[in-house]
């Protein structure tokens, strides 16, 4: 059987076959992968796309093949709650796309990583975390993983010796974004990876801002990728889904809670997921292009005091960006130049291309003020501890025409 | 603004009621009127939904018209046009045509009285020569199927305008990255959107745009009195597809072109037709006409006979072998039995559809990756 077949599963049409298998990475390219890995060659009515399959539970043809399915001789659905058709199709293009083993989806990016956490961490157990970070990753962990009593830490972003300082006999987990949000600092993976091989402790990365395209972090050996797949993976700005990628081996657990907690997508989510899926690659491109293109015209503006983005030479991650990155994604933050935060505001305010909202990597480019948005019943002296400006702006750009965002933050910019 | 950014957002304003950046979709079939005789903008799904009118609306955009409608399927669309006709009505069509549009001409249209001739539209004597009192329409495709042959649009425009006739352009092989009739002069554009505009092959939807709001009018009556509208959810994957367009298309082409060449030096490929190619008679112009894009659909001859190239056919692994194309899967089809089947044999033979001809539709996987798998099917013959 040829890398291609092998890849693109098998040629029955027995739609829960269990040799839909992930695309092996034998010099197969991105966008191949995208638009077949995980697909079954054929499926079911020989239709060319996944069927959405909206069903709650699965039936069993009789006792005896409800015994074959527990005694794990005939992998299949049972309950919704536990996996559904449209699942197993987005999580082997994810682990195909992540060069994982196993992927498990989620309902949201939030989804996935409490899973995670929670399959993995006990009460006495601690973790440690670079400061800059999701919100609302910092929310979980500490207002209610230390509910149960786990202990997180923060040491500086980047600062390997202090994140090697903060691990003790307790520590189960480092966790890292890289790029980070929003300040787009990114993570020198082999030095993360080594410092949790010395101490034996796991590692993860929020990939959400890099996407597999740019980055693989379990080729540097990363144990769990984590996405929220609501923003490039999806890329339409219309579905919410998260993801974890890792081994089979150290996932089953994960994927076990999750049954039990029920976190998982939908069926009609899922195949929008699978759908946006298949424009990955040039989506990416064009997110990449417009992000350097964007970030470069910033830095240049008269207005513009400082800009955040890992393809400028300027930015202090650069050169660990250049080294672990493709290319540098869509995400621009910008501090405008001696504004205060109703200014800063102006400016976003006078934007007609870019819609005001959370969220990125869609392909409506967004904007946003972190201050505002994300920080604005924060006390100021928070605010500065996470490096929140009143004149920052987040913009995550979509695929527009580069000329179009430019020329509209250009007038923007001069209003 | 320009073309990928209007794609995006002409006709997704964001939901005024939730501030959703993507419109939602409204499955509704019907509407609360404001009173007894007072109509708000929406009564009745079959005459129009806010999902529809959204994507009608980037759609009429990006083919620089000012009115689209959309259809259950191109032939609906198709159709729509034709009903504009009646008894004793004359079409004149260009002979490289979908078989499709070819079965609905002469099957459906015939028994309502309306006579067809099929000419090549480039040569001027044989539109001259096929020309009566009773001719309305010109119907063209952009590019030509399966042979893809590029009919010089320009002059299309002068003898329809010379002879008063609408001039009616498929434009589902070009889609208007490629070509926007209407700019050129063209009255009518028509689409199967279920290839490149939705992308996905995973909606069926067809469309008419026009850049004249009274024959809008005419063709909105048609479509209302017939019923013959796509639902929501399909209208939704439509939108939705539009947005990556133009960069699948440069994409494809650029793919198409490669494996063109690949083609054309291949000892077991007789004959490769593709736009792109000098060799094409439509090159100069496809050249003139297609924004500096090729499409990415081609045929090509194989050395063999009709058990080879069905050999061929089926030994792709990445190509699916199906009809339809513009999607982001790569396709391979048999003109001959499959998209042109519904041709009279001794039709299919004059169009130049043998059966040694393979048709192939480009999708988004890697170049190398379909040079590869054609090398490997063409090497079983």
């Amino acid at each position: 059987m040829s890398a291609i077949t092998r890849a693109t599963g098998d040629n029955s049409a027995n739609h829960h076959s269990a040799d839909r298998t992930k695309l092996q990475q034998d010099g197969i390219g991105f966008s191949t992968l995208s638009v077949h890995a995980g697909e079954a060659r054929q499926k079911n009515a020989d239709s060319i796309t996944d069927p959405i399959c909206c069903t709650s539970t699965y039936t069993f043809t009789n006792t005896q093949s409800i015994i074959d399915f527990i005694e794990q001789k005939q992998p299949r659905e049972e309950y919704g709650r536990y996996g559904n058709p449209n699942e197993k199709v987005v999580e082997a293009k994810l682990a195909a796309l992540d060069n994982a083993e196993e992927a498990i989806v989620y309902s949201s990016g939030m989804a996935a990583i409490v899973g995670l956490l929670m399959a993995k961490l006990s009460a006495g157990d601690e973790i440690v975390f670079f400061d800059e970070c999701y919100h609302r990753s910092r929310e979980f962990c500490y207002k209610h993983l230390a509910r149960f009593g786990v202990v997180t830490r923060t040491v500086k972003t980047g600062d390997m010796q202090a994140m090697e300082a903060a691990i003790n006999d307790r520590t189960k987990l480092l966790v890292s974004e890289s790029p980070t949000n929003p300040h787009l600092t990114c993570v020198d993976l082999e030095q993360f990876v080594a410092i949790g091989k010395a101490h034996e402790v796991e590692t993860l990365i929020d990939a959400t801002l890099a996407t597999p395209y740019n980055v693989r972090p379990i080729d540097y050996g990363v144990d769990y990728v984590w996405h929220s797949a609501t923003k490039y993976l999806g890329g339409h700005n219309d579905l919410l889904a998260g993801v974890i990628a890792g081994s089979k081996e150290k996932l089953d657990s994960v994927r076990h809670l999750r049954g039990i907690l029920g976190g998982i997508n939908s069926p009609h989510n899922l195949y929008l997921l699978e759908r946006g899926l298949k424009t990955f690659e040039l989506r990416m491109q064009r997110h990449n292009a417009n992000g350097q293109a964007i970030a470069e015209f910033l830095e240049q503006h008269p207005r513009v005091e400082k800009v955040y983005y890992p393809g400028l030479k300027s930015h202090p991650s650069h050169e660990v960006a250049k080294q672990f990155m493709k290319g540098f994604g869509g995400l621009i933050t910008f501090n405008v130049k001696d504004a205060d935060w109703r200014e800063t505001a102006n400016i976003i305010d006078a934007c007609k291309i870019p819609r005001i909202g959370p969220s990125l990597g869609g392909v409506e480019s967004l904007i946003e003020q972190p201050m505002v948005m994300s920080y604005f019943n924060y006390k100021p002296e928070d605010r500065q501890k996470f490096g929140i400006y009143d004149n920052m702006i987040r913009l995550a750009c979509g695929i527009e025409n580069t000329e179009d965002l430019i020329a509209d933050l250009a007038q923007a910019l001069e209003s | 603004m320009k073309f990928r950014t209007r794609a995006i957002h002409v006709g997704n304003e964001p939901d005024p009621q939730t501030g959703a950046v993507v419109p939602p979709i409204y499955l509704a079939t019907t509407f609360i009127q404001p009173g007894v005789g007072e109509w708000g903008e929406f009564d009745y799904s079959r005459s129009g939904s806010p999902t529809r009118k959204n994507v009608e609306t980037t759609i009429a955009d990006l083919e620089s018209g000012t009115n689209a409608l959309l259809f259950a399927s191109g032939m609906a669309a198709t159709h729509c046009v034709t009903m504009l006709f009646q008894k004793g009505d004359h079409i004149i069509a260009n002979r490289d045509l979908y078989g499709g549009s070819y079965r609905l001409l002469h099957k459906i249209c015939d028994r309502s009285g309306i006579e067809v001739t099929l000419v090549d539209v480039n040569q001027p004597e044989e539109l001259k020569a096929a020309l009566r009192p009773q001719t309305k329409l010109l119907w063209i495709e952009t590019i030509g199927n399966p042979l893809m042959s590029i009919p010089n649009i320009r002059q299309c425009v002068a003898f329809a305008r010379e002879h008063n006739l609408l001039l009616g352009v498929d434009n589902t092989f070009a889609s208007p990255a490629l070509c926007r009739p209407l700019e050129l002069g063209a009255d009518i554009v028509m689409h199967s959107a279920t290839k490149y505009l939705g992308g996905h092959s995973d909606c069926l939807v067809g469309a008419l745009v026009t850049a004249d709001p009274e024959l809008h009018k005419r063709l909105y009556f048609v479509q209302n009195a017939c019923g013959s509208a796509c639902g929501p959810l399909e209208a939704y994957l439509l939108g939705r597809g539009m947005k990556t367009l133009e960069i699948r298309m440069r994409e494809q082409c650029r793919t198409a072109m490669q494996i063109a060449e690949h083609l054309s030096q291949h000892p077991k490929v007789t004959r490769v037709l593709y736009p792109g190619l000098k060799t094409h008679p439509g090159h100069e112009l496809a050249r003139e006409q297609l924004n500096g894009m090729f499409g990415t659909m081609m045929s090509f001859e194989v050395n063999g006979d009709l058990a080879a190239t069905k050999m061929v056919c089926k030994s792709t692994e990445l190509f699916g072998l199906a009809v339809s194309l513009g999607a982001v899967e790569s396709l391979i089809a048999h003109p001959a039995t499959m998209s042109h089947a519904s041709y009279a044999p001794e039709a299919r033979a004059a169009a130049g559809i043998s059966d040694r001809l393979i048709r192939l539709s480009v999708g988004l996987e890697d170049p190398e990756d379909l040079i590869h798998d054609l090398n490997q099917a063409l090497s079983k013959i």
